[in-house]
């Protein structure tokens, strides 16, 4: 994606990250979906809020 | 009764997911209490309460699965396991079926969709930074639809996606529409002309559904969190999505719905809407009207629907008490001619917009509303079930009906109780067929309230559309039997319950 575009281009091409739901309901709507088969990283919340103020 | 628990380790399911297999596990012969969850303090503390903790539940950690089960006998608790067991092979079969490998990390899912352009989140709250993180480092709008982030990181967030030109909607973000397509809970509407920037979700779904009942669509709806406009975010993101929608050149009008923002932001936000030259309506729940306000300010959600297509059309509105006025006197006569009820109100919603827009219809009517700690000594009470303390590590009671359903049956025995007053929230992502457990409870619970020679008045709205797929006249036709009264919007049915409580509101809200 460039960065000038002013909404997200369509068509939406979506990452989901959690509920199984969401990715049924927006595949429901034709829309192309991978959903990712998530889990807590091991280590917890604590690992996971100390990654997430590591830089990338 | 014997309890019986088991603990997969390393075995993460969605609140969804668990949801649906504690109800079938439940369901079984025998089977008094059932939990399925995962081994978090917060669902170590649940089983603790509900009597279903055991020495092997107490050594799982928030990777490992709980299942535990109250049953009438041994066997009978065995069998339940199995069936869970059976619940999750099953799942697991279906998948692997389909060929094809789920990645296990958002970095593993753009090896597969190398031009993904939305994230959406909804992990636990304590995980979506960092996947908020990734997901906008790897240039992806975020929709992040988790709850209990700490206001530190979503300022954090909203930072990034800023720098980065993304809309970061949420954290609490519920739903979304992006292009006509509706992320997270989005009640099925039509593509149009209207944009909308919302605090969460509720609000957003009904101003849509209302915009659709009234002939009109949605061009974009963009979430951008409750604490959006508070003084630690700034309003950063409704900025943002405001000047999107300002740009965007299939959106003729725009509506911002709001929590009252805080007084510090109030000037920016005022100068970021005289910079747009079309029509703009604000519903801001229960903030003061800025005395020189650029654009159509708004105390309902309905109101703002109606004022934004009206704007597009090129037509004047004012806004009106009732749709129906005569329906309403009829009705209230009608509950006034028999035992009248007597004590306050209790409001249990699904919605959080929708609960904080009664209180700010309801308080100047019958006195103070006690909701979130606000007036704790009134009568009268609203409750957000969705509010955080009340979704850690379950899920959201718009797909997770059962918690409301029981606070309904405790409030027929509550002496205090005369009115209820609820919302039905329908469209996808909810649950798909909510309307004959909430009748359900509330005919159990009048029943009570009968028994122990009181009244209990039950009043609903309900926010969808024709195509919902729960079907919104097949959900208002169930409450309606269960002698509900349905009103046609969230504000409409807050004034009926004060006319309920308080008849001599009559003069001043059934003049018209």
């Amino acid at each position: 994606m460039n960065t000038t575009d002013v909404m997200p281009q369509e068509p939406l091409r979506v990452v989901n990250v959690g509920l199984e739901l969401f990715a049924r309901e927006l595949e429901a709507q034709g829309v192309e979906v991978v959903h990712v088969d998530w889990r807590p990283p091991a280590g917890g919340a604590e690992i996971a809020a100390l990654l997430g103020r590591l830089g990338d | 009764m014997p309890v019986r628990a088991t603990v997969w380790r390393g075995f993460y399911q969605d609140s969804v997911v668990l949801m649906h297999v504690a109800a079938e596990v439940r369901a079984l012969p025998g089977v008094r209490l059932a939990a399925a969850l995962m081994g978090t303090p917060a669902n170590h503390e649940l089983l603790s309460s509900a009597g279903l903790a055991t020495p092997d539940s107490k050594n799982a950690t928030a990777a490992d699965l709980v299942l535990a089960v109250d049953a009438a006998t041994d066997a009978e608790a065995e069998a339940a396991l199995a069936a869970a067991k059976g619940f999750f092979d099953e799942r697991r079969r279906a998948r692997e079926s389909t060929g094809r490998a789920l990645p296990r990390t958002l970095d593993g899912a753009l090896k597969q969709m190398p031009d993904a352009n939305v994230a959406l989140i909804s992990v636990p709250g304590d995980y979506a930074k960092l996947e908020a993180l990734t997901a906008l480092r790897r240039g992806l709008h975020v929709f992040l639809f988790s709850d209990n982030v700490p206001v530190g990181d979503e300022v954090e967030l909203k930072r990034l996606a800023l720098a980065q030109q993304r809309l970061c909607m949420g954290p609490d973000c519920g739903t979304a529409y992006l292009g006509g397509v509706g992320l997270g809970f989005a009640n099925v509407v039509p593509r149009g002309r209207i944009g909308c920037v919302a605090a969460a979700g509720t609000g957003l779904q009904a101003v849509a559904s209302h915009v659709a009942t009234l002939g009109e669509g949605i061009s974009h709806g963009i979430g951008v969190g409750g604490r959006d406009l508070s003084a630690e975010v700034g309003g950063m993101m409704t900025f943002f999505a405001l000047r999107k929608l300002a740009d965007d050149p299939s959106t003729d009008a725009i509506v911002i719905i709001a929590k009252p923002p805080a007084p510090e932001v109030m000037p920016q936000l005022d100068a970021a809407i005289r910079t747009i030259t079309k029509p703009v309506v604000v519903c801001a729940l229960g903030a003061a009207v800025p005395a020189s306000a650029p654009a159509t300010w708004v105390t309902t959600l309905e109101d703002a629907a109606e004022a934004a297509v009206a704007g597009i059309r090129g037509r004047a509105w004012a806004p009106r008490s009732f749709t129906d006025a005569a329906a309403v006197r009829s009705r209230v006569a009608a509950i006034a001619a028999g035992a009248r009820p007597r004590g306050a109100l209790l409001g249990l919603f699904t919605g959080g917009t929708l609960a904080h827009e009664a209180r700010v219809i309801l308080e100047p009517l019958v006195g103070p509303v006690n909701i979130d700690g606000a007036a704790p000594g009134s009568a009268h009470r609203v409750i957000d079930l969705g509010a955080d303390e009340f979704t850690r590590g379950r899920a959201h009671p718009m797909i997770d009906v059962a918690a409301r359903d029981s606070r309904i049956r405790e409030a027929g025995a509550a002496a205090d109780v005369a009115v209820l007053l609820v919302d039905l929230v329908l469209g996808r992502g909810a649950h798909p067929d909510p309307g004959p457990s909430l009748a359900a409870a509330i005919r159990d619970a009048r029943a009570t309230a009968e028994r122990d020679g009181r009244t209990l008045v039950a009043i609903a709205s309900v926010v969808g559309t024709d195509g919902d797929p729960q079907g919104l006249a097949r959900q208002i036709a169930e409450l309606r039997a269960a002698d509900v009264h349905v009103l046609p919007s969230s504000a409409q049915a807050a004034r009926s319950a004060a006319l309920v409580l308080d008849p001599r509101l009559a003069s001043r809200l059934l003049s018209a």
